[in-house]
Formats: structure tokens, C-alpha cells, sequence
């Protein structure tokens, strides 16, 4: 699975995007840890593999997640559905 | 091929948001990555499926998140926009009331499909052999008719309201059908 590296000098937790390269929602949250320097990795599954979504709607679903995008995994386990200034604020200590 | 624009899709997200009493969002920049989305879905799948959503290339699959999707009038309805917010009501675009945040209300299980879509399994059975077998068969289309005014449809769920005369969901009742060979 090949996930895209965002350089940020916020490194402290480990943020993991599942996005669709085609939801503005997705560019909004992508943009929005940018501006906030925050490093994270992220992933459009629309343009991944079949076995790769699998792979991911495994994992968003184990994490407890509904299957909606954009999802932000923190730490493993702080799951934000959707693009949540406030929730991302308080995960990530914005 | 004709191309499709940016242009051709906000024509007739206009044309649908008026003749249903909905605006577009109002945020301009929001409007254009919705619309260029949508026209990137168009171009990669031949139709329009909602931006904000994982389809899954299969037009049965994702007949209900075709912009606009099933779930618009019943979201746009309860919080005042669509799940991606492209269509919201009169009081979230003048501003009265802040763009809220939609929950999906697609069910899990149409969701997951888009996940396993083009390896084919038990889920591809084509559509023709729902009419003899349909007791048995969940997914498929099927036709449904709408109990105060008579529209048929023939898909997969009703629709939550009726294009016609705006009954709800529960008002349709699905058509059996028997084919019987005589003579």
C-alpha cells in the first residue's frame, strides 16, 4: 500500500488520512494539516488496488470508523470522521 | 466523446437545485472542487457519482450515489445539506444556519460493495434472473410502485420520497412478477 508522505515539523503523533482525490472535504483536511505543519501520511482510495481497499476498509473498520471520508487515524486510535477543525484541533494539540 | 466541463456539470446541478428548492453551496471555492469531483467521477466512471464517496465502477452498485444521490432529500431534509454538501437549503446558503456536518446515511453494506465491486463473487448475478427468483435474491432490481400516485420504478430500494407526488419511502410497495410459459 503506498501512502504519500506530508513533511511537518509536528512529528509528536502519528496521523494517518484515508482520503478520495476527488472530495474537496479530503483536500480540505490535507491543506489544513499542511498549514499547521503537521506531518502525516495519507492515501486516495479511489485510486488504490482492489486488495489494497480491502486492506483499508479493514482497518478503518477495526479502528471503529463508519466508511466516510476523510478519515484521520491519530495515534492508532483517536478516529475523525469528516473535516473536524475542533476534533482535529484537540487530537493534534493545534 | 463529448468532454464534460466544469461548466456543463454546475448547468445541471443548477438546473436540479431549482427545480427542487435547493441552492448550491455558497462558498465558491467549495462549489468548484465539489463540481470538478463530480466531473472527474463523470469522466472516470461515465457517470456522476458523488465525490465524497467511494464507487465502486459498477453502475448498479452505485445507481444510489449518482449526484443527486438517494440520500439528498432525506439529508438535505434532517440537517440541511447533502452528505457532501453540495446542494443545502435556503437558510445554510444565506448563512442563517452554519454548513452542518451529514452523517452518511448510505447503509454499511452498499458502502462495503464498493470495496469488492470488480472481483466478482456471489454479488454478480445478472439482473434478468431477479423476476423468476425473486424471493430469494436481496440484491437486484426490482420494480416498485409508489402507492398514492402509480410511478413505477425499477430499481434495487425505492426511493425515499417519490419524484411524483413526494410520498414517502414506505408508501411503495414492490411488484411481483410470475412469468409462466403456457401451451
Amino acid at each position: 500500500m503506498q501512502f504519500s508522505k506530508v513533511q511537518g515539523k509536528q512529528d509528536k503523533h502519528k496521523v494517518v488520512l484515508y482520503a478520495l482525490s476527488t472530495c474537496v472535504w479530503c483536500k480540505m483536511t490535507k491543506q489544513y494539516l499542511k498549514d499547521n505543519n503537521i506531518e502525516y501520511n495519507y492515501i486516495d482510495i479511489d485510486l488504490c488496488t482492489e486488495e489494497d481497499k480491502q486492506k483499508i476498509r479493514q482497518e478503518i473498520q477495526s479502528k471503529g470508523g463508519p466508511l466516510s471520508y476523510p478519515t484521520t487515524i491519530i495515534d492508532d486510535k483517536v478516529v475523525v470522521t469528516g473535516f473536524r477543525k475542533d476534533l482535529l484541533k484537540e487530537a493534534l494539540g493545534i | 466523446m463529448t468532454e464534460i466541463t466544469i461548466e456543463s456539470v454546475q448547468k445541471r446541478a443548477e438546473a436540479d437545485a431549482k427545480t427542487y428548492g435547493y441552492n448550491l453551496i455558497s462558498d465558491p471555492d467549495l462549489l468548484q472542487g465539489l463540481l470538478e469531483g463530480l466531473r472527474v467521477n463523470e469522466e472516470r466512471y461515465g457517470y456522476p457519482s458523488c465525490p465524497c464517496r467511494l464507487a465502486s465502477g459498477n453502475f448498479d452498485y452505485d445507481r444510489d450515489i449518482i449526484c443527486p444521490c438517494d440520500y439528498r432529500d432525506p439529508d438535505v431534509a434532517e440537517y440541511g445539506a447533502c452528505y457532501c454538501r453540495l446542494y443545502v437549503n435556503r437558510e445554510v446558503y444565506e448563512g442563517k444556519t452554519p454548513l452542518p456536518t451529514v452523517p452518511e446515511r448510505r447503509p454499511v453494506e452498499k458502502q462495503s460493495r464498493a470495496f469488492s465491486a470488480p472481483t466478482p463473487s456471489i454479488e454478480t448475478k445478472p439482473a434478468t434472473v431477479t423476476e423468476e427468483e425473486d424471493e430469494h435474491i436481496q440484491i437486484g432490481p426490482k420494480l416498485w410502485y409508489c402507492k398514492q400516485c402509480g410511478y413505477v420504478v425499477f430499481r434495487e430500494d425505492p426511493p425515499y420520497v417519490c419524484p411524483i407526488c413526494k410520498a414517502k419511502k414506505e408508501m411503495f410497495a414492490q411488484i411481483k412478477t410470475r412469468i409462466k410459459f403456457l401451451g
